[in-house]
C-alpha cells in the first residue's frame, strides 16, 4: 500500500520535471510562444496535494501550474498543445501556459493576476457547500498573493461561512524576484492566519508522502470541523520567475540556499526512497522510460498541429444557444 | 375593461427576484446590506423570509472577493444575483469584473459558462456627490464577455431582469434610484424582454432622441414641451441594453427623421454617446440632415451643492434647447413649464 502510493507520488513527480525540461530543452526554438512559470522544486506540493484529493474535488491554480495540471491528469498532449498555441491544446492554444485549466481533471482555471483566483475559490466552494456535494476546494497561490487585500478579503470570507477549502500557500519567499523581507510588514504567516476560523498547518518539507498525508489529513478536517484549511508549504523556486534560465548570478538571492534545498530535491528523494523501499532501479527506469516517451511524442503530436482557425478569434466569449455546447 | 396591474419599478426588480428564485433554487441573492431592515431601498424585500439565509444574505464589506465569488458560484452551477446600493461600490471590484468574470468563459474555452447577474444602483441628488452618482455603463460595455443592461420603465426593468437571471453569461444590471419611484404597468406574470432589444418609449417624426436610465424621463418630458409649443414630433428611443446594443433601431429612426440626439446619463468623453453617434453616422450617413449631438454630465465630478449640482446633471430644458437649436426653431419662453424636482418625492435622508 504505502509502496504503491509512493510509486505513484514518484511517476507525479517525475512527468512533472521531466515535462518542465523538455519545456527548456525546446523554449529556445522559439515555438513555445508562452510565458512560461515552471514547477521545478515545488513538484512535492503538486504531487502530494493533488495525490490526496479526489477525483471529483476541484482546484485552482495561478500561473505557475503546470504541475497541478500534469498530477491530476498525467496526459501530456493537450498541455503540450495549449505550449504550442495549437487548436488540439486544452483551451484550442487561447490560454497559453498561465490559464491552464480542464474542468474534466478537476482544474476549474488559472490565474495570472496575483491573487485573483482566490475569491473564485471560495465562492465555488460555497456552491459545493450548498449542493452538500462533499467535494473539496483547492486554491494554490504564492506568497506575494498574501500582499493582495482580496487575498484577506477571501480568508475572511471563508471562514466567516465556513466554508470547505484548503487554501495552499506556496511559499517561494519571492515575488518575481522581491524576497519577502521587502514585501511583508510582519514575521509569521501563521500567526496571522490561525486566528482566522480555520485550521493552519505548515511545512517545509520536498517529501511529496509528507504532503500527501498532511494534505489528506486536512481535507478529513475541513469536512469533520467545518472549518476552511490553510496550509504554508515552503519550497524553494530553481529557475528564474518566468523563463528556463536559472539566475543565481542576478544578485537577489544566493547559490548557497539554492545548494541547500537542492541536496533534498524532491524527485530525487522520492527515487531514492522507492529503492530503498526495493524496487528495483531496472523497473523505476523503464517507468521512467516510458513517461518520458510519453512526452516525447506529445511534443511531437503539438508540433505537428495546427493552429487554431482564424474563426475561432471571437469564439466563446459568450454561451449562444444556438451554438455549440 | 379590467384596469391594468401598475407597480413601482423597484416592485418590479423585486417581484421579477421573486418570481425566479421561486422557479429555480440554484438563484441566490446577496451582497451589502441585502438582508437588512433598509431591504436595498426595498428592492430585495420580502427575500430572507421566503427563501431563507442561505439564498438570501449579507455579506463583509469585500467587492472585490465577493465578485470573485459569485463568479465562483457561477461556474459551479449555482445562478448568483450581487448587488450593489451604488454603481461606485462596484468600482472595488473592477479586477475581479475586467480580469475574471469577462474572460472566465474564454479562459475555459467555453467549457463553463457565468450565469452572474450583477445589480447596481446609480444614485442622484440629496448631496449623494461624486462618489456616490456615477453611471459606468460605458466602462463595462468596452469589455467583451459582459453584457450591460439599463431598464427605464417598470414592465422593462421587470422583463430584462428576469431575461438577465436566465442569460448564462455575466449581465450588470444598471438601476437609478430616482426610478425606483416610476409607477407603471407591469405584467403579474413571468416575462422575459430580450437582452438587446431596444425599445421606442414615443414615436415621432421629426427628431431621433436615444437615452439612455433617467435620462429618458427627461427626454419624454423635453418631447411633452416641443409637442405643445413648436409642434415637434419628438421619437424618444431606449437602448435598454448598452451591451449587446440595438443599433439598428436607433439607425432606422434617424433614417427616418434625419436627426439624432443623444442624451445619456454619464459623461460624454469617450462614452456611450460617442460609440451611438459614430454606429449612426456609419449608418445614416446620407440621410442625416444635421451633425449628431451628444449631451451628457458637466466634465467635472459631481458637486454637493443644489445649484451646482443643476449645473452638472443636463434635463428636459437643455433637451429642448438641443432640439430647437439643431431644428433652427426659435427658443420658446420655458419659465411657466414644470421640470422634474426630487423634492416632490423624497426629503432625505438617505
Amino acid at each position: 500500500m504505502k509502496k504503491k502510493l509512493n510509486l505513484e507520488l514518484y511517476k507525479k513527480l517525475f512527468l512533472i520535471r521531466t515535462a518542465e525540461e523538455k519545456i527548456i530543452e525546446y523554449y529556445h526554438e522559439d515555438e513555445i510562444k508562452t510565458p512560461v512559470h515552471l514547477s521545478i522544486g515545488k513538484e512535492a506540493i503538486e504531487a502530494g496535494i493533488c495525490q490526496a484529493l479526489r477525483d471529483e474535488d476541484q482546484l485552482f491554480g495561478t500561473y505557475r501550474s503546470h504541475g497541478i495540471y500534469l498530477a491530476r491528469a498525467c496526459q501530456t498532449d493537450a498541455f503540450f498543445a495549449e505550449l504550442y498555441g495549437k487548436a488540439t491544446g486544452l483551451l484550442k492554444g487561447k490560454g497559453g501556459s498561465m490559464h491552464l485549466c480542464a474542468p474534466n481533471f478537476g482544474l476549474f482555471g488559472s490565474s495570472a493576476i496575483v491573487g485573483s483566483i482566490i475569491p473564485v475559490a471560495v465562492g465555488a466552494a460555497y456552491a459545493n457547500l450548498m449542493k452538500n456535494n462533499g467535494k473539496l476546494v483547492a486554491v494554490f497561490f504564492g506568497d506575494g498573493a498574501m500582499e493582495e487585500g482580496v487575498f484577506w478579503e477571501s480568508l475572511n470570507i471563508a471562514s466567516l461561512m465556513k466554508l470547505p477549502i484548503l487554501f495552499v500557500c506556496e511559499d517561494n519567499g519571492l515575488a518575481a524576484f522581491t524576497p519577502k523581507i521587502y514585501r511583508q510588514g510582519y514575521n509569521s504567516i501563521g500567526k496571522i492566519v490561525s486566528q482566522f476560523n480555520c485550521t493552519f498547518i505548515e511545512s517545509d518539507t520536498t517529501d511529496a508522502e509528507e504532503i500527501y498525508n498532511l494534505a489528506s489529513c486536512a481535507r478529513s478536517k475541513i469536512f469533520e470541523k467545518q472549518l476552511p484549511s490553510f496550509a504554508h508549504l515552503r519550497y524553494y523556486r530553481y529557475l528564474e520567475h518566468v523563463g528556463v534560465e536559472e539566475d543565481f548570478g542576478a544578485g537577489y538571492r544566493s547559490k548557497e540556499e539554492f545548494d541547500e534545498w537542492r541536496r533534498k530535491d524532491p524527485v530525487d528523494l522520492q527515487r531514492k526512497k522507492l529503492l530503498n523501499m526495493g524496487i528495483k532501479e531496472d523497473w523505476l527506469r523503464k517507468i521512467e522510460v516510458g513517461i518520458e516517451g510519453q512526452i516525447d511524442r506529445s511534443i511531437k503530436i503539438a508540433k505537428d498541429a495546427a493552429f487554431p482557425d482564424s474563426n475561432e478569434l471571437c469564439e466563446d466569449v459568450f454561451y449562444e444557444k444556438e451554438k455549440k455546447n | 375593461m379590467k384596469r391594468k396591474r401598475r407597480i413601482s419599478y423597484c416592485q418590479a426588480i423585486n417581484e421579477a427576484m421573486r418570481q425566479e428564485m421561486k422557479r429555480d433554487s440554484n438563484i441566490f441573492v446577496f451582497g451589502i446590506g441585502v438582508p437588512d431592515h433598509k431591504r436595498i431601498f426595498g428592492s430585495t424585500s420580502g427575500l430572507v423570509e421566503e427563501f431563507g439565509k442561505e439564498r438570501c444574505f449579507d455579506t463583509p464589506l469585500s467587492e472585490e472577493a465577493m465578485t470573485g465569488f459569485g463568479l465562483g458560484a457561477a461556474i459551479n452551477g449555482l445562478r448568483p444575483i450581487h448587488v450593489h446600493s451604488r454603481v461606485d461600490f462596484l468600482l472595488l471590484a473592477i479586477n475581479q469584473l475586467v480580469n475574471m468574470v469577462s474572460s472566465y468563459r474564454y479562459s475555459t474555452a467555453g467549457k463553463l459558462k457565468v450565469p452572474l447577474v450583477i445589480r447596481a444602483i446609480i444614485g442622484r441628488g440629496w448631496g449623494q456627490t461624486f462618489q456616490h452618482s456615477k453611471s459606468m455603463h460605458s466602462l463595462f460595455a468596452h469589455i467583451p464577455g459582459l453584457k450591460v443592461v439599463m431598464p427605464t420603465t417598470p414592465s422593462d426593468a421587470k422583463g430584462l431582469l428576469i431575461a438577465a437571471i436566465r442569460d448564462e453569461n455575466p449581465v450588470i444590471f444598471i438601476e437609478h434610484r430616482w426610478l425606483y419611484y416610476v409607477v407603471d404597468e407591469v405584467p403579474e406574470n413571468s416575462y422575459t424582454i430580450p437582452l438587446g432589444e431596444a425599445n421606442i418609449l414615443r414615436s415621432g417624426k421629426d427628431i431621433t432622441v436615444v437615452a439612455t436610465s433617467w435620462m429618458n424621463v427627461e427626454s419624454l418630458r423635453a418631447a411633452d414641451i416641443l409637442t405643445k409649443r413648436h409642434n415637434i414630433s419628438v421619437e424618444v428611443i431606449d437602448p435598454r441594453t448598452i451591451s449587446p446594443l440595438d443599433i439598428n433601431l436607433i439607425a432606422k429612426s434617424v433614417n427616418k427623421t434625419g436627426h439624432c440626439i443623444v442624451v445619456d446619463n454619464d459623461w460624454v468623453p469617450c462614452g456611450f454617446s460617442a460609440e451611438v453617434a459614430s454606429l449612426v453616422s456609419e449608418l445614416c450617413f446620407g440621410r442625416l440632415k444635421s451633425a449628431i449631438q451628444r449631451i451628457g454630465f458637466a466634465f467635472t465630478h459631481c458637486p454637493s451643492s443644489r445649484p451646482l449640482e443643476n449645473c452638472f446633471y443636463p434635463n428636459a430644458f437643455d433637451i429642448v434647447r438641443a432640439v430647437e437649436r439643431k431644428l433652427k426653431l426659435k427658443p420658446v419662453d420655458l419659465r411657466n413649464e414644470t421640470f422634474y424636482s426630487y423634492e416632490n418625492k423624497f426629503k432625505g435622508p438617505f
